[in-house]
């Protein structure tokens, strides 16, 4: 049994090996993961939590307060007081404080990072601290975190979902079969985005509607602006996959190339957390992706009721994505390896 | 005969072999055209070269007199040695998804009957055998009504039975007028069903023609064979070309009954001799020097 087991071992150990795209790639992954991830949060006192300080300065004197010198908190300038309202209440501030005599906060009643930010200014200041009402409604993290979640489901769909299917069909011969039809590549690659689009618009539509209908999510704006957006996000990210997978033969490269661009998504595209307090370097490369944009302009829509003219760089930001990603992956196509 | 397809001075160089070398052929509309050779001869990349799967370092394929282009993508019929098919698509799925592709359309309920799948239409594609999945895959390649069609190494890995129901599919094709162009190794495969053979070598052609002609005009002896524990004696004496292969002596002889005579006087006994006709095999091997599967 041992035997048969070790030579099965072996063959795949050999096969990994000498398959050396693939080799290589699981090599520089992680390399390229370590190297960015300990730049962008490079310091060692990664914040946990992001604080607004409401005043009229450009930068804060951290020697007016012991508190703002405390670790793993961010603290920013906040200088129009209902941003500032409107930033707790979309967690993208945990707390805003106001350091004037007396001093005073502000706090999101729904925000798990919130009530712990609170406790450590509430002891920073003995309590001596006043405790503003934020005008306007606070929404729930579950309302806030919802486009991340069909966000990023909607990326991994339509980059797996696509480019790792279309390594596929080329290992195993295939799309050589399709090339010997009439069937142009532009023909193909339409087709796969179109049969992407309605699968992940679909799946996207249903988990919407039952959280509407089961938890109650808020949503502000228009249904059909959110499709817009929901559409033009998942042709960007299809089309992302297709240019991936142009030329790819090993699943397992196409596995490593597709996590490359996953997780910088997932980490930097505000999915789970907002991005307010990032530097202004990270937001541009953050900016470079499709999910950010696609959350954003969801965000805006179905927490402050945006129109289709307040996210329309948002969609042209997408849709000139789709444009670069679909044409490039035309012309890199190939329905086989060389 | 009008020339349905002829491949021009076709050549194809991989960064360290050349595996097509400056190859020209015609095949003529209606024929059953057989490229035969061993494996890494060059007789898949030329084919897959004249299908417009794999482009050629030079030389141009000619389809009905004209470059094949659209017109041949639209009338040719392509069946690859390996040919994965979609997941969890039935039968019928398949075959409707393929003729989709093409402005042409055969009639399906005839391929299905042809190609025996009136059974299996609701089966997904992963749960057929081997013959059943060839048998897709040839009903695959007449969906557009082809005029001509490729079928590369179509029975390798068939058992016996399923090789020669093949067979019989494609003397239906070809019976229909649709010009075949078959790559095998099989050389019995290649006598029953090609007009014409040409066995290649190397990336080129060595020897091209009507197999019984090309036969005719190598050979004018047959072939005996014998169990070599039945001979006695030394055949060194006897005046003809004698291979000994796996057990087996053999004998090549103009005039068979002069020979026998010459052989009962060396051998035991002759109740397992058998003669044969010059074949295929015997012809790859007098123009390479080796077994055409070595």
């Amino acid at each position: 049994m041992f035997q048969r087991i070790f030579a099965i071992f072996r063959a795949r150990n050999i096969e990994f090996v000498r398959d050396r795209s693939s080799l290589g790639w699981n090599i520089i992954m992680p390399v390229v993961l370590m190297v960015g991830l300990s730049f962008i949060f490079s310091g060692g006192d990664r914040a946990e939590y992001t604080i607004g300080v409401l005043h009229s300065g450009e930068t804060i004197d951290e020697t007016a307060h012991p508190f703002l010198r405390t670790r793993y908190i961010d603290f920013v300038v906040v200088n129009d007081e209902s941003e500032g309202f409107r930033k707790v209440g979309r967690h993208q501030l945990d707390l805003l404080v106001q350091l004037d005599n007396p001093p005073r906060y502000w706090v999101n009643p729904d925000s798990p990072k919130g009530y712990f930010a609170e406790l450590a200014l509430l002891q920073a200041f003995d309590g001596q601290i006043e405790k503003g009402q934020i005008s306007g409604e606070a929404i729930r993290y579950v309302d806030w975190v919802l486009p991340g979640i069909l966000g990023m489901n909607m990326m991994f769909s339509c980059l797996f979902g696509v480019g790792y299917v279309i390594v596929r069909y080329r290992k195993n011969g295939f799309l050589k079969r399709l090339r010997a039809t009439p069937l142009r590549s532009i023909e193909f690659i339409v087709a796969q985005v179109a049969s992407r689009l309605v699968l992940i618009l679909s799946i996207t539509a249903f988990v919407f509607v039952g959280t509407k209908f089961f938890l109650g999510t808020r949503f502000e704006g228009s249904y059909l602006v959110l499709l817009l957006i929901a559409f033009v996000g998942a042709t960007a990210l299809i089309s992302m996959g297709l240019l991936i997978a142009a030329r790819v033969t090993s699943e397992e490269l196409a596995g490593g190339l597709l996590n490359l661009v996953t997780w910088p998504m997932m980490m930097l595209s505000g999915v789970w957390f907002s991005l307010e307090a990032a530097d202004d370097w990270v937001r541009q490369v953050a900016a470079v992706f499709p999910l950010t944009h696609i959350l954003n302009a969801a965000r805006a829509v179905m927490l402050d009721g945006a129109g289709l003219a307040d996210v329309a760089p948002q969609i042209l930001a997408l849709v000139a994505m789709s444009a670069v990603f679909l044409a490039l992956g035309a012309v890199m196509f190939r329905w086989h390896p060389r | 005969m009008q020339i349905a397809l002829e491949a021009r001075h076709l050549v194809k160089q991989y960064p360290d072999v050349l595996a097509v070398d400056d190859l020209s052929f015609q095949v003529r509309q209606g024929i059953c055209f057989g490229l035969l050779g061993p494996n890494g001869a060059g007789k898949t990349t030329t084919v897959e070269i004249m299908e417009g799967v794999t482009p050629a370092s030079s030389g141009e394929v000619w389809y009905f007199g004209e470059p094949a282009g659209k017109k041949f993508r639209q009338e040719a019929g392509i069946q690859f040695q390996n040919t994965a098919l979609q997941d969890f698509l039935t039968v019928r799925e398949t075959l409707d998804m393929f003729q989709t592709l093409y402005d042409r359309k055969a009639d399906i309920p005839h391929i299905i009957e042809e190609c025996s799948l009136g059974e299996l239409l609701e089966r997904d594609n992963r749960k057929l055998s081997g013959g059943q999945r060839q048998r897709l895959l040839l009903a695959v390649a007449l969906v557009n009504k082809p005029r001509l069609v490729f079928l590369d190494e179509p029975t390798t890995g068939l058992d016996p039975q399923a090789r020669r129901n093949f067979w019989d599919l494609v003397q239906q094709i070809r019976s229909e007028g649709t010009t075949i162009i078959l790559t095998t190794h099989y050389m019995d495969e290649a006598q029953i069903l090609c007009d014409e053979i040409a066995i290649m070598e190397s990336g080129k052609i060595i020897a091209q023609g009507n197999p019984d002609e090309l036969l005719r005009k190598q050979y004018r002896n047959v072939v005996i064979e014998l169990p070599l524990e039945d001979v006695s004696g030394d055949l060194s004496n006897l005046q003809h070309r004698i291979l000994e292969t796996q057990g087996i002596i053999e004998i090549e002889s103009d005039d068979v009954n002069k020979t026998l005579q010459e052989l009962a006087i060396h051998v035991h006994g002759l109740n397992r001799l058998k003669i044969r006709q010059r074949n295929l095999e015997d012809l790859f091997l007098d123009l390479t020097g080796h077994s055409l599967r070595a």
